[in-house]
């Protein structure tokens, strides 16, 4: 059976450029980047490369770039490093209610040290309306961070209106870009971002790297204390192999940006339309500001586990915001927030694309996927309609 | 994160379907939680001899459903509400520890069917 990968805000293979790349720092460049000898030597010469291409994707400066361990911990860091640096300046941050859950369960840490945290809704579509931003901000704000893009619906943000609000109050602004670096054009001086969080394995690099942009002269508190590396605000020996890997995926990126983007949406387009011929299926998030290579939706009367498995079954490999799909047992926070209903959020499924998907994928998945669907209807009590099951609520069963 | 059975029930489903002449009718959970099962019997001398059900729900929901219905043929009344949630489970070789509760609505779907046919009976 041929497999299908329509995961891609998932992860994403290696670049087998990347890797090739990579590999001579596992064997012979294996030196400590701290040490004053040859191996070492090459080593931090490796990741100063990296960090040059890796700035160079966002047109930052490399002395603004810190290397991490992955999207979660670059949004960790930005928002527990920027609320303790400015703590004595105020106490309010302003995040939205469709972060990822590195960035609201960092919020309900900092919630939890004495911060408060203002959490602004957004529009059917998932837009972030940037008067609600300048609305929400007080005299005690020091911190705002909105989500670039959502991997769950795919709707790219105003963030730089948004950043050009904080920047005239005076207040650090970060944004959360794992879903959009490598997908679309991320140019950090339009932005007006002082922070902004990405990580490898979304544009084909390794998993296990990430990075904070730090724009210069930003005060930050670290996460993880210990020696020097990382300008003192990242210790820790740093992982080279994975960090020259970052450092070739985002060369890669640079280049063929626009070609992956000509590539993906026309595809992508075509997988909505297709879809949404099907009776009853909604797309999800903005019907154009979103990213090139993302297709949701809400399926009415089944739900997105059950077509996960079927869909496996057919080789194609999906993900769903429902319930079920989820280990928390909870509806997607980002479905609700569009004012999605609970019953329907639990038909919840996400396709996105890459450069490596063929039309021939998509033929094969625009037949697939409305037989699956009329397969489930089938079985589903609801087939003609929610009847008295609609607006219902949830306790859990013993 | 499924057994092979319950991969078996939940893509080849047996008795799916609307039954227009059920002696009892059981609907179980809600949409809001993710799942729920219609189950219907019908009833000759004291023994189920026929069930169907729909369901709306994740891949266990549907084994579950398609099992219940499986098992309950052929048997009393009595039989058959001495099934449980652990026998249903049992019988597709397990479910993940987070599905026993929430999609395991088999055995609650079929009390319910028969509290319905025995109403009928008693009007």
């Amino acid at each position: 059976m041929k497999e299908i990968y329509m995961d891609h805000v998932a992860t994403n293979p290696l670049h087998p450029e990347a890797l090739e790349a990579m590999l001579p720092y596992f064997k012979e460049h294996f030196g400590n980047p701290l040490s004053l000898y040859e191996p070492g030597i090459k080593a931090r010469e490796a990741i100063e490369n990296a960090r040059a291409s890796t700035a160079s994707l966002i047109n930052a400066k490399a002395n603004e770039i810190i290397f991490t361990s992955s999207g979660a911990e670059s949004n960790n860091f930005a928002l527990k490093g920027i609320a303790f640096a400015n703590q004595n300046k105020g106490k309010h941050i302003i995040i939205s209610k469709i972060e990822h859950h590195s960035i609201l369960n960092s919020a309900r840490f900092l919630e939890k040290s004495g911060f408060a945290v203002t959490y602004l809704p957004v529009d059917k579509y998932g837009v972030i309306d940037p008067a609600i931003v300048e609305k929400a901000i007080t005299k005690e704000t020091i911190l705002i961070s909105i989500i670039h893009a959502s991997p769950e619906i795919g709707t790219i943000e105003p963030i730089a209106e948004i950043g050009k609000i904080a920047r005239q109050k005076g207040i650090i602004f970060h944004t959360d870009a794992v879903a959009s670096v490598g997908n679309i054009p991320v140019d950090i001086q339009p932005l007006n971002a002082d922070l902004l969080s990405f990580a490898a394995h979304q544009f084909y690099g390794p998993k296990g790297a990430g990075a904070l942009y730090l724009r210069e002269g930003t005060r930050i508190v670290p996460l993880i204390y210990g020696g020097i590396q990382e300008g003192g605000r990242r210790a820790g020996t740093e992982n080279v192999p994975a960090i020259v890997g970052m450092g070739k995926a985002a060369e890669l990126a640079k280049r063929d940006l626009q070609k992956r983007i000509n590539h993906v949406k026309s595809l992508r387009d075509k997988l909505i339309s297709n879809a949404l011929k099907v009776e009853k299926v909604y797309l999800t998030g903005h019907p154009e500001q979103r990213l090139p290579g993302h297709a949701s939706f809400v399926v009415e009367y089944i739900e997105g586990e059950a077509m996960l498995l079927l869909l496996a079954g057919k080789g194609i490999y999906a993900a769903s915001g429902s319930a079920c799909s989820s280990k928390a047992l909870k509806a997607s926070p980002v479905l609700i927030s569009i004012g999605t209903p609970a019953h329907l959020a639990q038909g919840s499924v996400v396709f996105t694309l890459s450069e490596g998907t063929t039309e021939e994928e998509i033929n094969y998945f625009n037949e697939v996927f409305p037989q699956i669907i009329n397969q489930l209807r089938k079985i589903s009590p609801f087939a003609k309609g929610w009847g008295d099951m609609e607006d219902k609520t949830c306790t859990p069963r013993k | 994160m499924y057994t092979k059975e319950v991969m078996d029930h939940f893509s080849n489903p047996r008795n799916v379907g609307e039954m227009p002449d059920a002696d009892g009718i059981g609907t179980e959970g809600n949409p809001v939680c993710g799942d729920v099962m219609k189950l219907f019997i019908k009833v000759t001398d004291n023994k189920i001899v026929d069930a169907k059900f729909q369901t709306f729900g994740c891949g266990a929901a549907i084994a579950v459903s398609s099992m219940v219905t499986e098992m309950v043929k052929g048997k009393t009344l009595d039989e058959a509400l001495s099934i449980s949630k652990e026998t249903v489970a049992n019988a597709l070789g397990g479910l993940p520890p987070q599905k026993m509760h929430c999609s395991n609505l088999g055995a609650d779907a079929l009390r319910k069917a028969i509290e319905d046919y025995k109403n009928k009976q008693q009007k």
